[in-house]
């Protein structure tokens, strides 16, 4: 049976920095995602064909869903860049890491492609880009002082305490966000690898269709807190 | 008992008590969303999005003990 690794297995080393088989999946869904781009770009027109229109309701699905978390529309539009990139990234690698060949080709005895997810650098980066993207927003929302106010806050012990427990919940935060995607994926990846074992044919059709729904749910899921941590940090408070 | 043994009790342990209290939990939430549905089918659309959230966050706890698991077993 294929052996299961907890870590990507390296393929080559470019100077000393080693290129795993999540990271060439991670530049085939880049790749992926920009000649997409590109080409409907090129393609874009006032009267538009059936992916151009599926495409706005997409959009415009998830920005009514910004803005009913968020308030109001001029903000959702400002944070949309960062939540649909987060979205759109993490739910187009999950579901190429479904992909007939992900796992299955092997240079040598390593797989060459797997799901990106299923590295916990990947997500870890992502909850860190997540949550330093937050504070940030939320510093160039209310003002820097006002941000940082809510940590170290010296008014009283009780306050103080709070500051103390949000610092940690921002951690907490990015262990969470890391661990729940890599978590989903990785475990997906394991079940399907056992069942691709022990049942070829057919047997692998609902394991199939539970791993595109979890990648689905996983991606919306990221997004989501990512947003609603956005809408807690620039909320204006009036005292 | 050798170390063999102990890893597979771990496993079987670990991923038996770590999903007890996630279920009883996902069951809540779903139980209190759909009352809150059934009474103000307006707000059915709202009320959805933040049972998935509740229920991703509960369900977040039993993935963990489910890659401590997977550790147990494949690694360690």
């Amino acid at each position: 049976m294929e052996a299961i690794s907890l870590k990507a297995q390296q393929l080559f080393t470019i100077g000393g920095f080693s290129v795993t088989n999540g990271l060439v999946l991670t530049l085939v869904v880049s790749l992926v995602l920009i000649v997409f781009a590109f080409i409907l770009n090129k393609k874009i027109s006032v009267m538009p064909g059936k992916l151009q229109s599926g495409l706005e309701m997409g959009v415009e699905w998830f920005l009514d869903l910004m803005a009913s978390t968020l308030g109001s529309t001029q903000k959702a539009e400002m944070y949309f860049p960062l939540v649909a990139t987060i979205f759109i990234f993490i739910m187009v690698s999950n579901l190429l890491g479904i992909f007939p060949g992900v796992g299955s080709i092997h240079v040598g005895e390593v797989p060459l492609f797997r799901s990106p997810a299923a590295d916990l650098n990947f997500t870890l980066a992502f909850a860190v880009i997540s949550v330093i993207m937050t504070n940030l927003l939320g510093m160039a929302s209310v003002g820097v002082f006002a941000h940082l106010g809510k940590f170290f806050n010296f008014k009283n012990p009780i306050y103080f305490f709070i500051g103390l427990l949000e610092i940690v919940s921002e951690f907490a935060k990015i262990i969470s966000l890391s661990f729940r995607l890599f978590g989903n994926v990785f475990a997906g990846e394991v079940l399907l690898t056992i069942i691709f074992f022990l049942a070829p044919y057919f047997i692998p059709l609902p394991f199939l269709f539970l791993e595109i729904f979890v990648g689905l749910i996983q991606a919306f899921l990221f997004a989501m807190l990512t947003l609603i941590s956005i809408s807690i940090h620039t909320a204006i408070h009036e005292h | 008992m050798d170390i063999d043994q102990v890893r597979l009790w771990a496993t079987v342990a670990s991923i038996v008590l770590g999903t007890i209290f996630p279920a009883i939990a996902i069951g809540f939430i779903g139980s209190t969303a759909l009352k809150a549905i059934g009474r103000n089918p307006e707000a059915a659309s709202k009320i959805q999005t933040a049972m998935i959230l509740a229920i991703a966050f509960a369900e977040a706890i039993a993935i963990y003990s489910l890659v401590i698991a997977l550790i147990v077993k494949f690694v360690a």
